[in-house]
This record gives structure tokens, C-alpha cells and sequence, in this order.
């Protein structure tokens, strides 16, 4: 970069910086004096980077799938590491009988522990396949998630994922978590 | 300046032969330490080292030296402290490399050694091609390059970051066998130097709705947390710079978001994006994993802050004591909450403490080293310490710990550390 590109931000930084140095009172100062150096982005720019998916189905692009496409999708490109039928093997289960959480059995797999089912569909999105992470297709994230919702037992075997259905699926622990150093 | 040792400063101040901190500052006084497995250290009853130097006039006074280097190394008599490394079997980019905190000293972790927790592996980031982008519930998103954030004015803060994974055999049915580090070694300390959160999100325009801040890496776990607000305001950067120089690449390098006292998956590596919201994502890693489930079948959820806790960092397990001597008990204490208070030392499991001497400087949220001169007999001990932090939070006994949690919360294991030694000088880790 050449000093030329830098002209228009370098006094005012270099304001700033005496500013921070004579002592934390100062600190709002030269907070104050910052340049601004971010460039302003579209709505649709925004978009291309906007990864989230809430509780309630914001975010979940269209798109659809089975358990029963779901569990050729999971044999096939997700046992090698969770195991046959999600029970585990060197990556976490997935899958285990409905259960109370109890001193005893403790399963923290997707149908007893994870309070909401958004969470399944966006972490294998952004995760998984751990070997090709964002490798698959909105339907097959849908397909596998059925999958694993069903083998939970959370929904029924035939059960369409989609950006509707799966947002108003309620897991079991939903309501299992106390938030510690927040207020809900 | 140092006084004079005079025989009463002999006198224990509490069971199993802790001396007074203040011996630490007196003269005419050696105090042994224990020796690292295999340590090439010099002590007095320790083997013979077999000398192959004209110790008066060694070799390398009789020859010039190497040349400069571009970038130092440690020396080679050292490449014994390295961290050590526990990863997936069929993905060795998830796993963890644990700080070895029994070999080091001081408060400050070299940047080679700082703990590493990677979900898939360490981005190779060109941080041309690397953008930080602010959106959510804002005026006005905002794009960053990196070259523009190197331009604003910077802060520093010279912290801890502990994993909320830390410990966790702690909460094992037996008292796991392995040095410190490979066990509690999930902390480090750096000074961490970069671009108030505040700052920038000021200039994106913060909606009075806005309360949560999700934040994002660009690794390929594309790893995601939720954030209070509140607290980002209040002391987050955007750091550029580890210990003086830029971010390693296993740290975030181009840019990390250091949250001081938060557990270290807040501390989001990689940083890509931060979106203001009103409510959490419900990541998997603050649902799945981060939360602690509890007897009641409830778990804790969102629970960032570290608790104080303390490390007997020597003599620890693998050590060698030498001994019936005056040994100086070293060790770690932090706490997410501000400043150490205080460290109490225990020789007999517990029964009786004695205040440990704290290192300056004790500062907020970093690691704080402290010290306690130790009468050893010779017959078996326990040691332990305790620290309390400024706000009055006494780290707790492990059964009290576990008692309250149960055993499957996994995170934020913070009880009190045993070193059973017995008669022959063996230091192993015990419940007590
Ligand atoms: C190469 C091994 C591997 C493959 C293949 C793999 N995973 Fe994973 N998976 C992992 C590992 C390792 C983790 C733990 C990640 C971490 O520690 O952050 C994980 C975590 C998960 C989790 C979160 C588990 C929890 O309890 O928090 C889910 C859900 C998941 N994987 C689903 C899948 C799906 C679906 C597929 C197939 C499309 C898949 N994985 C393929 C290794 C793998």
C-alpha cells in the first residue's frame, strides 16, 4: 500500500493514537477519532455471507427431504465416523432411544439432549460431512436431518423436512437449558 | 532488598512443613524445586550428568558462534517442551494440543505454545482474501479488509484464554495420570493486541434491539457462537497481534475475537462475521457442546465466564523430588471474573493452609504466578492450592464441585488440584 492510499486516515490516526497513550480517560477520545474504514454493504451482498439459522426457521433455504433418502445420504458419507445407525464410532452418537437425561444416562445425542432441530440442519451445513464441509445440497442437509430427527424418534419415519416442517418440530428437551450468565 | 534468614523463619506456618511466603524474599536460603522426567537439570543429590565439557573453558567459548537468524528458535536442549497433541482418529484436524504448563515459568505462554482447540484443522488464510463483515441489526453493514482494521487505533490486554473443556478428567471416577499440562494445559496466557469491538460496531449503527452478537469463523468448521452484547461493549477486541507480532495461524491469524474471562470457544479464531441480533443462534456449540448438564437433568447453558482457579504447576506429576529439602511450590492461578485476591497452599490434603506469595504483576484476567517456600520431610504429603479472586469466589473442593454438577457436565471443571507424594518422592495426581 503507498502512502498516497493511506493520506486521507493517517492524521486522523495518528491523532488518535497520542490520545490512547495518555491514559484510559482518554480512551473515549481516541475511540472517537477512529477512522472509518468499512466499506457499506447491500442487502444482497449481506445475504452471499449470511449463514444464520434461528430457532424459528429464519434462514433455512428451500428445499426438501426423507429419512428414507436420508439414511443412503448418511450409510453412505456419514457412518464411517458416527457409526451404524448413529450410535457412534470415532465422532459422537447421533442417535439414541428416547430417554429422561438422568444421573445414569446421560445421552447427550440429538434426541435427548439438543434443544431445537434448526441446529441439526445448520450444522451439517457448515460442517459436515467433516471431509467435504458444504459439499451437499439443501435437500440432502433436509434428507439427513430427517434421518436423524426419525432414528430419534422425534418424527415419524415418512416425516418431509423442510424449511417449514422442520422449524415446528419440538425436541424433547426444548426446555432443558438455564441460561447462567445471561437473562433470558 | 533481602533480609537475613534467622532460624524462626524455619518455623512452619501450617501442616506438613509450609514455611511463611516471606522466606521467599530473604537471603542465604536455596530452595530446591522438583525436576522436570528426564531433565538435564544440575541438583545437587540428583545422578551425575556425564560431562563431556572442559567446564572452565568450554567448546563454544573457543569458537565463534552460529549466525544471525531471520527468526529465533528455542534451544535444542529443549525440544523436550512441546505440546502435546490429542486428535480424532479419522479427522486429525479435530482435537486439541495442550499447553505444557509444568515446564514453563513466569506468566506469559510463548506463542508456539499457546493450547490449540481446532473443530477442522487450521485455516491457511491470505489475509488479502480475508474480509470482516458486521451486520445484523445495524445502521449500516460494514466490510473490513485487514490492511484497514491494522489502521485503527489499537488496545491491549494481557489475558488468559482457558477452554471450557479444560480439566474435564477431573471429573473422572479415578485421578488420571499424566503431566500437568497434558491434563489442565487447555490455558494460556498472551498479550492479545487489536481494534476495540466497540469501535467498529459504533460505526455500523447499533439498534437499541440488538442484545446478541453471533460471531463466526472462516475455518472449515465454519465454527459459530452467540455473545451477549453487553459485554462485547465493554472489553472485546478484534485482535491482530499475539505477543507482539501477528496472530499465529492455529490462533485466528488474521484476526481473532478476544473476549477478556469468557471461555475460549467465545474467542472465535478466524473472525469473518459478526451479526447483531435480539435472541442466540442455538449453535451446536452452545447447545450440543459448551453446556453442562446437571443431576437435576437440567443443563447450564451459556456459561462464559472462567471461574477462578489454581495450579500447582510444580512440583506436579512426573516430577522428581530430591529429597527431604526447603522446596519452592510454584504454580498458576487465574480467574474470568478480574483479579486474583489470593492463593492458599495446603502440604496436608487440605487440613491447613497457609497464604502463597503472588508474583507481580497480578492483573485482571491473566494468569497470576504464585510461590510458597515448602519444608519437605520426607514422608508422604499432599498438596494443594485454592485461589479466591477480587470478587470473593473461593475455588472449590473437587467433591463440592461434584457434588453440585454431578459428573456429565464435562465443561468448566475449576476444583481444587491434589499432588500425592509419597515417601520415595513420587508425585502423582490424587483425590483427596
Ligand atoms: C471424517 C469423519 C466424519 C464424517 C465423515 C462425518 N462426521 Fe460428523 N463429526 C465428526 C467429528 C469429529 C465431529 C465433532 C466435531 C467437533 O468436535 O466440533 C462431528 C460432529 C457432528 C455432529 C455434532 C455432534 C454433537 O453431538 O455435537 C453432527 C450432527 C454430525 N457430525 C453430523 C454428520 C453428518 C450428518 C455427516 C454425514 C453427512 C457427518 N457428520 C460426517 C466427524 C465426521
Amino acid at each position: 500500500m503507498s502512502m498516497r492510499d493511506r493520506g486521507p486516515f493517517f492524521t486522523a490516526l495518528a491523532a488518535a493514537a497520542v490520545v490512547v497513550a495518555v491514559g484510559a480517560g482518554a480512551q473515549a477520545a481516541g475511540e472517537r477519532k477512529a477512522p472509518h474504514l468499512g466499506t457499506p454493504m447491500s442487502a444482497e451482498e449481506v445475504a452471499k455471507w449470511d449463514l444464520t439459522i434461528f430457532p424459528d426457521g429464519r434462514g433455512l433455504p428451500p428445499g426438501k427431504g426423507t429419512a428414507k433418502e436420508g439414511r443412503v445420504i448418511y450409510e453412505n458419507q456419514c457412518a464411517h465416523c458416527h457409526g451404524d445407525d448413529g450410535r457412534g464410532a470415532t465422532a459422537e452418537e447421533l442417535v439414541a432411544d428416547p430417554q429422561p437425561l438422568t444421573e445414569e444416562a446421560a445421552s447427550k445425542a440429538i434426541g435427548p439432549y439438543w434443544p431445537y432441530a434448526t441446529t441439526i440442519f445448520d450444522f451439517i451445513r457448515r460442517s459436515m460431512p467433516a471431509g467435504a464441509p458444504g459439499s451437499l445440497s439443501a435437500d440432502e442437509i433436509y434428507a439427513v436431518t430427517a434421518y436423524l430427527l426419525a432414528a430419534n424418534k422425534v418424527i415419524g419415519d415418512t416425516d418431509e423436512m423442510n424449511a417449514k416442517t422442520l422449524a415446528a418440530v419440538k425436541m424433547p428437551n426444548r426446555d432443558g437449558f438455564e441460561w447462567i450468565d445471561v437473562k433470558k | 532488598m533481602t533480609a537475613k534468614l534467622d532460624p524462626e523463619d524455619l518455623q512452619p506456618v501450617a501442616g506438613g512443613g509450609l514455611l511463611h511466603r516471606r522466606l521467599l524474599l530473604k537471603s542465604g536460603l536455596v530452595l530446591a524445586t522438583a525436576a522436570a522426567a528426564g531433565s538435564t537439570h544440575a541438583a545437587s543429590d540428583a545422578p551425575a550428568q556425564k560431562i563431556t565439557e572442559d567446564l572452565a573453558s568450554p567448546s563454544w567459548m573457543r569458537t565463534p558462534g552460529q549466525p544471525f537468524t531471520t527468526y529465533g528458535k528455542p534451544s535444542k536442549y529443549e525440544a523436550r517442551v512441546i505440546r502435546s497433541i490429542g486428535a480424532n482418529r479419522d479427522l486429525p484436524s479435530n482435537g486439541v494440543s495442550w499447553t505444557p504448563l509444568e515446564s514453563l515459568e513466569g506468566i506469559i505462554t510463548p506463542s508456539g505454545l499457546h493450547f490449540e482447540r481446532h473443530h477442522n484443522g487450521v485455516p491457511e488464510i491470505d489475509p488479502a482474501q480475508h474480509r470482516l463483515v458486521i451486520h445484523g441489526l445495524v445502521k449500516q453493514p460494514l466490510m473490513f479488509t485487514v490492511d484497514s482494521l491494522l489502521r485503527y487505533p489499537m488496545q491491549s490486554h494481557l489475558i488468559f484464554i482457558e477452554c471450557g473443556g479444560n480439566s474435564n478428567a477431573g471429573w473422572h471416577e479415578e485421578p488420571i495420570q499424566r503431566p500437568l499440562g497434558s491434563f489442565h494445559g487447555l490455558v494460556s496466557c498472551s498479550e492479545w493486541t487489536g481494534v476495540p469491538l466497540a469501535v467498529l460496531l459504533d460505526q455500523a449503527g447499533i439498534d437499541p434491539k440488538a442484545t446478541w452478537v453471533i460471531a463466526e469463523g472462516a475455518d472449515a468448521a465454519v465454527m459459530n457462537v452467540s455473545l451477549p452484547l453487553a459485554k462485547l461493549m465493554d472489553d472485546a477486541i478484534v485482535a491482530l497481534y499475539q505477543n507482539g507480532e501477528r496472530i499465529r495461524p492455529e490462533n485466528g491469524y488474521p484476526l481473532r475475537l478476544v473476549i477478556p474471562g469468557f471461555e475460549g470457544v467465545t474467542n472465535v479464531k478466524w473472525l469473518r462475521r459478526l451479526q447483531l441480533t435480539s435472541e442466540p443462534v442455538m449453535a451446536r456449540n452452545e447447545t450440543s457442546k459448551y453446556t453442562e448438564l446437571l443431576p437435576s437433568g437440567k443443563a447450564r447453558q451459556f456459561t462464559f465466564t472462567i471461574e477462578a482457579k489454581s495450579l500447582i504447576t510444580s512440583p506436579s506429576a512426573f516430577q522428581k523430588m530430591f529429597g527431604a529439602n526447603i522446596y519452592e511450590i510454584r504454580g498458576l492461578a487465574w480467574s474470568g471474573r478480574g483479579k486474583v485476591a489470593k492463593v492458599e497452599v495446603s502440604a496436608d490434603g487440605g487440613k491447613s493452609w497457609a497464604e502463597a506469595a503472588l508474583q507481580e504483576p497480578v492483573l485482571s484476567r491473566c494468569f497470576t504466578r504464585f510461590r510458597m517456600p515448602w519444608s519437605w520431610d520426607g514422608s508422604p504429603a499432599i498438596l494443594k492450592s485454592r485461589a479466591t479472586d477480587e470478587t470473593g469466589y473461593v475455588q472449590p473442593e473437587r467433591d463440592v464441585l461434584v457434588k453440585e454438577r454431578g459428573r456429565n457436565g464435562y465443561f468448566h471443571y475449576n476444583g481444587i488440584l491434589a499432588w500425592g507424594i509419597d515417601e520415595d518422592g513420587v508425585i502423582s495426581h490424587v483425590y483427596a
